[in-house]
């Protein structure tokens, strides 16, 4: 644990410099800086929210494709669905920082870790919102559909997975959220995403810039991350947003 | 399909023609369960016709139905469409070939009437300019504005109005057979009786074999030309004409299960102009009998003569000409004909 944090100081342009080009605010210690923002924003913020975003970004998509190709077995093979609750049920109540440091034994203190960790926390949401959005297709439409003669897959392709989007985006919504705020802790073994200014700005004694920059970036991330997946739910489910006559 | 097994195309060129339905010894048994659902029925519907399976719940109504188009597997016997076994065909392209309709439509939400309608033919691989002319030409067919419903979703429709869509996306690939159960089961009264008038007149036009099922049996009676009454565990009871059905039911069961009011339900089934009305010129006091329309049924015509006290109704055709008297012996006589006939059997 002591060894990445050491790191993180090397890295990191942290501790206010109240030598020559100091701001007054900083020099005065303010609650909040904007032009400390301003200039640390291409040196630190910038690549810690690329980061962040990246993590989120590919911890989601493999946690997406696992989750579905789990879904899609256990919605055919109802036998499969308690086992894989339970397993990545066992997953999400491992605590993350414990998780994060057990994964560094086997796989090293790397991205391989933290991403594992992070598709491993989205696991159980997302199977969940894809499964019961499956099962939700009412009854008389797959009837319907077998009735018309559609095959498994396109009824599956045509009919169940369309049905099925707003669970399974609602479900993206959830893990993306958990994520971003999840990925915060990644520092503790990788050097990447919001949670380096983070941590950087918790040793930064009375200066609270800093934290409050990245962590406001936090907020605002996972903000705009849930708000463009509702757009895109509305734009793929027209049919949901017309009105019931 | 064999050509000697198919009834005449007499509806517009799109329309292919209805092929026969043959039922053979069809049994079926669900895994598990000691009873039939099904027991050696046997009947045959002629191409073109309206079949309609009615019976108490447990009758096995659906399970027929289902068994046609193999969505479920036959016990034993066999089903033959237009004179090929359905057993010897791949079940997804059978279905292809067979309208399906249900009670709760089961349209595609996340789909608009016009994309739902063209279900099959996009199945069938068929071209989007031909899809397209289809999907317009079959929403005029059941009697909705192609131009404002294409392009909605069903969540904005009525219910009348989905089952229209339903009935237009069964119809969509020109199939020789309809299954329809229960189409208008979830419909109020009103708008029912409007649905089955209009699937009475569609009918005419494409002249479709149609499997209909239904628990209501004057629903049977309007819709079919033949019934069949299927009585608890899937025997059939009685397969008919809905006249002979109600003049001569062929037991106990059939009998308690079209009504007691069976007499007037054959009334209901007859114009006035039918019946062998008594000669207008021989009765003295026609001039002031009460005027019915040639087009009367008999029922109401019998409503008629209770209220008149048994006076005699004057027949008149769509000019005001008579066209005779009509009598409650007249009425007595179409239903002692047939009960005697029915006996002579």
């Amino acid at each position: 644990m002591a060894a990445p944090i050491v790191q993180l100081g090397v890295t990191g342009p942290v501790i206010p410099n109240y030598g020559a080009g100091s701001s007054s605010c900083v020099v005065h210690n303010h609650f909040f800086c904007a032009d400390w923002v301003g200039h640390n924003w291409g040196p630190v913020l910038w690549p810690a929210l690329r980061g962040h975003v990246v993590l989120t970004l590919v911890a989601v998509a493999i946690g997406f494709v696992i989750s579905m190709t789990l879904a899609l077995a256990a919605h055919r093979y109802r036998l499969l669905e308690q086992p894989t609750i339970l397993v990545t049920t066992f997953l999400y109540t491992i605590p993350s920082l414990a998780l994060f440091e057990l994964l560094v034994a086997p796989v090293g203190a790397n991205v391989y870790s933290a991403e594992i960790a992070l598709v491993s926390y989205t696991l159980l949401i997302l199977f969940r919102n894809i499964l019961a959005g499956l099962r939700e297709v009412p009854a008389e439409v797959m009837d319907a559909a077998d009735g018309m003669g559609m095959t498994r897959t396109q009824s599956l392709l045509r009919v169940e997975l369309p049905l099925a989007l707003p669970a399974i985006v609602a479900g993206i919504r959830i893990a993306v959220v958990t994520t971003i705020a999840l990925a915060t802790i990644v520092y503790t073994i990788y050097d990447a995403g919001l949670g380096v200014p983070i941590h950087t700005a918790l040793g930064e004694g009375p200066f609270k810039t800093e934290l409050i920059a990245a962590g406001g970036l936090t907020v605002l991330l996972a903000l705009v991350a849930d708000g463009t997946l509702v757009l895109v739910q509305r734009l793929l489910t027209p049919w949901a947003q017309v009105q019931r006559s | 399909m064999n050509r000697r097994d198919s009834a005449h195309n007499e509806g517009p060129s799109a329309f292919a023609q209805a092929a026969e339905l043959q039922l053979r010894s069809v049994s079926k048994r669900y895994p598990g369960q000691h009873e039939f659902a099904i027991e050696e029925l046997s009947l045959t519907v002629p191409a073109g016709d309206v079949c309609v399976l009615v019976g108490p719940s447990g009758s096995g109504k659906t399970t027929t139905m289902r068994l046609i188009n193999r969505m479920i597997p036959l016990t034993s016997g066999d089903i033959l469409l237009g004179g090929r076994s359905v057993l010897a065909r791949e079940p997804r392209q059978l279905r292809r070939d067979i309208g399906y309709v249900i009670q709760q439509v089961g349209l595609f939400p996340h789909q608009t009437v016009g994309q739902n309608i063209a279900t099959v033919p996009r199945l069938l691989g068929w071209q989007k300019g031909r899809i397209a002319a289809r999907v317009e030409e079959l929403l005029e067919l059941v009697g909705l504005d192609a131009s404002a419903m294409r392009d909605r979703y069903p969540a904005q429709l009525s219910g009348g109005q989905r089952q229209r869509v339903g009935v237009a996306r069964a119809l969509a690939a020109d199939p020789p057979l309809m299954l329809m159960d229960e189409p208008f089961g979830a419909i109020d009264p009103i708008n029912r009786a409007r649905l089955q008038d209009e699937f009475v007149r569609l009918q005419e036009k494409v002249r479709k074999t149609v499997v209909f099922v239904t628990h209501d049996i004057d629903e049977a009676i309007k819709m079919g030309d033949r019934i069949a009454i299927l009585r608890e565990g899937g025997v059939l009871a009685q397969y008919d004409a809905p006249a002979a059905i109600l003049s001569h039911p062929a037991d106990e069961f059939v009998s308690r299960f079209v009504g007691a009011d069976r007499a007037l339900k054959r009334l209901a089934l007859a114009r006035v102009a039918d019946l062998d009305l008594v000669a207008p010129n021989g009765l003295v006091g026609q001039r002031n009998a009460q005027r019915v329309s040639a087009t009367t049924s008999a029922r109401d015509a019998l409503s008629l003569l209770l209220v008149s006290g048994g006076e005699p109704l004057l027949v008149v055709d769509g000019e005001g000409r008579a066209e005779g008297l009509l009598t409650i012996d007249v009425l007595e006589q179409l239903l002692s004909s047939e009960a005697a006939e029915a006996r002579s059997r």
